[in-house]
């Protein structure tokens, strides 16, 4: 079991999200940062479908009580366990009593920490996922609050192997390969399609979308990345009505400023769609702290899709390493 | 491929991001492209394709969220192999029936704490309080579209005459129940949320039902009747 000492500003659980739910007008919600999230599963043995802890720029104080195995990804907000620095990327032994907390954000928005059984909260419409819109899955459909206590499910038997292992050498830990982890990095260039809208938009505000920084504003959340920068216009007026937008859609409303939806998007919008960010750098864009810039450049669909291909293997190949490694 | 004219003719299939795409129907609200709508979304929902996680009807068109790993063979691109298993399945289908939807009536308490802005609404469209009611109970409504919140029905029916605009400033919570109408639409708010519609009336009746599956009341193509009661 888990204790929450202190929730930190925005603590989630999430596992891969709800999936055949937006029918029914219900969000998917997950990880902002898919890749983060499944990593640090596969790290410590879990099903990356397992649920983990979405920590967002300040983190949480976790009592841990029990030996459990954690691993932390994504951003690095300063995590620490009983006072020393937490290497982010590999399995961490906790022993019962320790304590796993951050200080700040040093880089990136979004921590996810995965414990070996994974957090074990009851699945809510197929999902443990946190809906902080319906208020359902989690705990309570709400993020943590201090007090909260997580239940832990059964680690995995290669969970055990890890463990083992790194007792008996403790060097033969196994971060996450340098090719899998995502380049946050500063300034990043997104890459992306063309939205359904995307030839309603004036030729100019077309070449904007690609060629002018655009900065992530403090009113993002997990709906969706707010950005300023480059107003983006359309040729003559055009009434869209509600349509159906997925994650990483761009929308642009009436200001002209873009908004990149998330993992909370609502299931239909109603702003013309100009593009959308590919799956394999949503990552990015869910690293990206406010104040920060990033850039657009677009793909093709061959390119976008072989991308996701080829992270898809390389997730598979990562688990497949692990599991040699440690067996 | 579909006959110049069928119902199928403005049929257009283009991408929404590298993990959906989406069918176009149609473009405008109105009930031939509703049909179309529900059919396609009963075939494409019939069809269980592998690798397609969800299907998700709007007003003129529908989303095909799917995993390009599960469409990734020999030989096209993931898209191209989505889009032609998907255009294989609508290639069957006919508008929907209107007739073959579910009837459901939702008890309303009209007017009073329940309603704050029944007489707004009676103010702008020159009717009496009671004739607001009796317009707005005695019309059958379809849900067109599921979507915004939890279970939340964009409805297709208003009498013209009800129509009245969204308010100036929106109330920062509305109670769940809350009928109300917002232009030419009128709907329930399933959860308790921040919105701009008058309110007119509330219902007991849930509309978001997270422990049951399905775990929305209402459905597209459902056919819906206001009764009016004494109280909530």
């Amino acid at each position: 079991m888990i204790r929450v000492a202190r929730a930190g500003l925005l603590t989630t659980v999430q596992d891969l999200g709800r999936t055949g739910m937006q029918r029914h007008g219900i969000i998917g919600a997950g990880p902002m940062d898919a890749a983060a999230h499944r990593i640090a599963n596969l790290l410590v043995g879990n099903d990356p479908g397992a649920a983990t802890l979405e920590a967002t720029m300040i983190g949480p104080v976790l009592e841990i009580d029990a030996d459990v195995l954690l691993a932390v990804t994504g951003a690095d907000l300063g995590a620490s366990l009983d006072d020393r620095t937490l290497p982010l990327w590999c399995p961490v032994v906790a022993p019962r009593g320790s304590v796993l907390a951050f200080s700040s954000a040093r880089a990136g928005c979004r921590a996810y920490v995965a414990i070996a059984g994974g957090i074990d909260v009851p699945a809510v419409l197929g999902s443990r996922s946190t809906d902080l819109i319906a208020g359902i899955g989690g705990v309570e459909g709400r993020a943590l609050t201090a007090g909260d206590t997580l239940p832990i499910g059964a680690a995995s038997q290669a969970a055990g192997g890890i463990r083992d292992r790194i007792r008996a050498a403790p060097d033969a830990v196994r971060s996450a390969g340098r090719s899998l982890l995502p380049r946050y990095g500063r300034e990043p260039v997104l890459r992306i399609l063309r939205g359904p809208e995307h030839e309603r938009f004036t030729a100019e505000s077309r070449r904007l979308l690609c060629a002018e920084p655009f900065e992530v504003s403090a009113q993002s959340n997990r709906m969706g990345i707010r950005l300023t920068g480059a107003a983006l216009r359309l040729e003559g007026a055009y009434d869209l009505v509600s349509s159906p937008v997925s994650t990483g859609t761009i929308q642009v409303p009436p200001s002209g400023e873009p908004i990149v939806l998330m993992a909370d998007h609502q299931t239909v919008g109603g702003y013309p769609r100009i593009g959308s960010v590919i799956t394999v750098d949503q990552p990015l864009i869910a690293q990206a702290a406010p104040g920060s810039r990033l850039r657009f450049r677009e793909v093709d669909m061959p390119e976008a899709q072989s991308l996701y291909l080829e992270r898809e293997r390389d997730l598979r190949i990562f688990a497949e390493a692990l599991r040699f490694h440690y067996s | 491929m579909h006959a110049a004219g069928g119902p199928l003719s403005r049929m257009r299939v283009v991408p929404l991001g590298d993990t959906a795409l989406l069918v176009e129907l149609g473009d405008g609200i109105d009930a031939a492209t509703h049909a179309l709508v529900r059919a396609a979304f009963d075939a494409l929902s019939a069809a269980g394709l592998p690798g397609v996680r969800d299907v998700v009807p709007a007003y003129t068109g529908i989303a095909v969220h799917y995993d390009p790993l599960a469409f990734a063979g020999v030989g096209p691109l993931p898209y191209d192999a989505a889009r032609r298993t998907i255009l294989d399945v609508l290639g069957r289908i006919r508008p929907a029936d209107a007739a073959s939807g579910r009837t459901v009536e939702i008890p309303v308490h009209y007017g009073g704490a329940d309603g704050p802005d029944i007489e707004h609404v009676a103010h702008h469209t020159g009717l009496s309080v009671d004739e607001v009611i009796a317009l707005h109970a005695g019309t059958e409504y379809t849900v067109y579209v599921i979507g915004f919140a939890p279970g939340f029905p964009f409805l297709a029916g208003l009498p013209p005459r009800l129509a009245t605009p969204r308010r100036a400033s929106p109330r920062s919570s509305v109670p769940a129940g809350s009928v109300g109408i917002a232009g030419l639409q009128t709907g329930v708010y399933p959860l308790a949320t921040p919105g701009g519609w008058n309110l007119i009336g509330r219902t007991a009746q849930r509309l978001f039902l997270p422990e049951r599956d399905p775990p929305a009341l209402l459905r597209i193509g459902d056919r819906i009747r206001f009764v009016p009661v004494s109280g909530v």
